[in-house]
């Protein structure tokens, strides 16, 4: 293999990855918090529409990201607000969240689908996942504050007892994902495709969902599984481009069947996921009487 | 300030009044902050509310077609309640009903010249049978690996719906169908037989009917139901009796997906007639929120699956009169879903103001 054609497939191995690496470890801080976000594909989709009318209307880059990340916040308030205020169950919610994204996301881009724009530079974004990751590893096990998070998701009645305000650090964390996942999307649709397109995500929701899994709950793992993933679905396209007699349908389940598999090697071994899961996960928190 | 906002405060007893109320409630509160979104886009929302709820239902016509709609969504709904009772969140619906209709429409497609009256019932078990297979890998995967089906259910909808399209544009294509991704016509007994001349309402709206009464009696007169009940409330107590909850994901699963498949087969057979790309509109996850506002319980589902199917409708019609974009009613779909979910708080604690 020449070196040109490797350094082009690591070139856009980084650049289809990072937006699982945002989304991915949106998530993993919201569940670290001990609250299951299922709403990571609608939110991203949101983010991802937000992101390219404001782009569209106005023609400013730092706008339409700064949007984008507000509908992030503002998707996943609602989601809080359900979950930690009216203690709703988690799971049926995110489902909520994301099927409600999908429909808001395809009605307000309606008239935008193959609007064409100009693309922004991914590697700012390439550099900058690397950097949050690395952020988010030292916050959580070289700061207090990181500290008090991951006691929230482990245990939140002592944390409580301690004095901590359990829904508020929830509130943030959610508040957190939702933010990244739409800057994941916003991402998708102004730097890696550029435009929109209903359903653009195409499940990577879904799979940053499992990445947090394939992590067992480490920051610094987010990077490698969602490296694993993003190797998988180029190198399939690849193996497309080099002749091999398959037809593309069964390529472009790669990613979907790696996720599985991955999340069956993982999860065979029980005990891991049970010390490696936060342990109030999904569990809500009431303090009332 | 205080005064105004609500202590929570447990019940001792969770309230079944409530337990109904609430979906009622998350009806109207939805139609209010519809009416809120259309008076926002500019348009009178009495005449937009109208066009969407109360219009496609004024015909014959559009009754049958409310019902074409709610017939799958029942049908994968009360599956679903199998799994949900028992706190398997299977969400995977959409790629069984896709296998389902795989594997009964390919009989279809296999007979295609053939009339004969064994026809139909050997797709609809074709179709039970692709979905439960389908369904069996997330049940397999969360027995014996404890693989978390929410994940793995949800990536088999994707490999389901590539195995479709490979399907239709590559060996199943139709011959004489050009270029369009395609396949034959099934035969004429091959179909679903309508109930009504000139109108769409089929024959799957029966089968649907006797399984939710199928389903119905299974929940409250056999031991099985009461064991998906038990695990459901307390996998403890279940343990404890002797339940096996792996048996129980086994049939969980398997009735779930053997019923999407069906619904699946039902809908090829019935309204469409061979099999392409686009068989379903998301009916798989659409009936999640219909198996959530019905309660999991038989009546509750045949309500909620006429409620959510006129949202189809409504969204149809909105798009033809109002230029409104049809993904409206996923909108209103989700709004739905979260104000049940909200004002669920008022099954198992009480609201208290603060004297």
């Amino acid at each position: 293999m020449d070196f040109e054609l490797l350094y082009g497939i690591v070139k856009i191995i980084l650049i289809a990855t990072t937006p699982l690496v945002f989304a991915g470890i949106g998530e993993l801080v919201t569940e670290k918090s001990g609250v299951l976000n299922l709403g990571v594909e609608g939110m991203m989709l949101v983010g991802a529409v937000t992101a390219f009318v404001t782009l569209v209307i106005t023609g400013n880059y730092i706008l339409a990201f700064t949007f984008s990340i507000l509908s992030g916040v503002i998707m996943s308030s609602l989601f809080a607000f359900l979950v930690l205020i009216l203690m709703s169950n988690q799971i049926a919610t995110g489902l909520a969240l994301t099927i409600f994204g999908i429909g808001l996301s395809s009605m307000i881009g309606k008239n935008y689908i193959g609007t064409p724009i100009e693309g922004l530079s991914p590697w700012f974004f390439v550099i900058f996942s690397f950097v949050i990751v690395f952020f988010i590893s030292y916050f959580f096990y070289k700061t207090k504050a990181g500290l008090i998070l991951r006691a929230v998701g482990e245990s939140h009645n002592s944390a409580h007892a301690l004095g901590y305000g359990v829904l508020k650090i929830r509130f943030c964390s959610i508040i957190f994902g939702g933010a990244m996942c739409a800057l994941a999307g916003s991402y998708m649709s102004i730097c890696y495709a550029p435009m929109w397109q209903e359903n653009m995500t195409a499940g990577r929701g879904w799979i940053a969902l499992a990445l947090v899994v394939f992590a067992t709950w480490k920051p610094g793992r987010i990077l490698i599984g969602a490296y694993i993933f993003g190797g998988v679905s180029i190198l399939q396209m690849n193996f497309q481009a080099w002749g091999l007699s398959l037809p593309g349908q069964f390529f472009n389940m790669a990613p979907y069947l790696a996720t599985l598999i991955v999340l069956v090697l993982i999860s065979s071994n029980k005990l891991r996921v049970k010390l490696s899961a936060p342990a109030s996960l999904t569990i809500p928190f009431f303090k009332g009487r | 300030m205080n005064k105004f906002i609500p202590i929570i405060i447990s019940r001792p007893q969770s309230s079944n009044l409530m337990n109904v109320l609430v979906p009622v409630i998350a009806v109207i509160l939805t139609l209010l902050t519809g009416s809120i979104i259309f008076s926002i886009m500019g348009f009178n929302p009495f005449f937009a509310l109208h066009t969407f709820f109360i219009s496609p239902i004024s015909t014959s016509y559009g009754i049958s077609e409310l019902l074409v709609k709610a017939t799958p969504l029942a049908l994968i709904a009360i599956g679903l309640a199998f799994c949900f009772k028992n706190n398997i969140y299977n969400i995977g619906a959409e790629g069984q009903l896709t296998m389902g209709a795989i594997f009964g429409g390919g009989i279809g497609i296999y007979f295609y010249d053939t009339n004969a009256f064994w026809l139909l019932p050997l797709m609809i078990l074709g179709g039970a049978i692709g979905g439960a297979l389908w369904a069996m890998i997330p049940a397999l995967l969360k027995t014996k690996f404890n693989t978390n089906e929410i994940l793995t259910s949800l990536m088999l909808v994707y490999v389901a719906l590539l195995i479709l399209d490979y399907l239709v544009v590559g060996p199943w294509k139709d011959p004489l169908g050009y270029s369009f991704p395609k396949t034959r016509q099934f035969s004429e007994s091959g179909r679903m037989p309508l109930l009504f001349a000139g109108l769409r309402v089929h024959f799957g709206l029966i089968i649907t009917l006797v399984l939710i009464f199928f389903s119905w009696f299974i929940f409250s007169k056999t031991i099985f139901g009461f064991q998906l009940k038990v695990s459901g409330y307390s996998p403890t107590a279940a343990r404890y009796a002797g339940f096996s909850q792996n048996i129980l994901v086994y049939l969980a699963f398997g009735i779930c997906g053997a019923f999407a498949g069906i619904a699946g087969l039902s809908e090829v057979s019935g309204p469409i007639g061979l099999l392409y790309r686009d068989i379903s509109p998301n009916y798989g996850f659409t009936a999640i929120i219909v198996a959530f506002l019905g309660r999991l319980h038989p009546i509750g589902i045949i309500f909620a699956s006429l409620i959510i199917a006129l949202t189809y409708l409504g969204a149809e019609d909105a798009q033809l009169f109002m230029q409104i974009p049809a993904a409206v009613g996923f909108v209103f779909q989700g709004l739905i879903l979260f104000y049940l979910l909200g004002a669920d708080l008022l099954v198992n604690y009480k609201l208290e103001f603060n004297k």
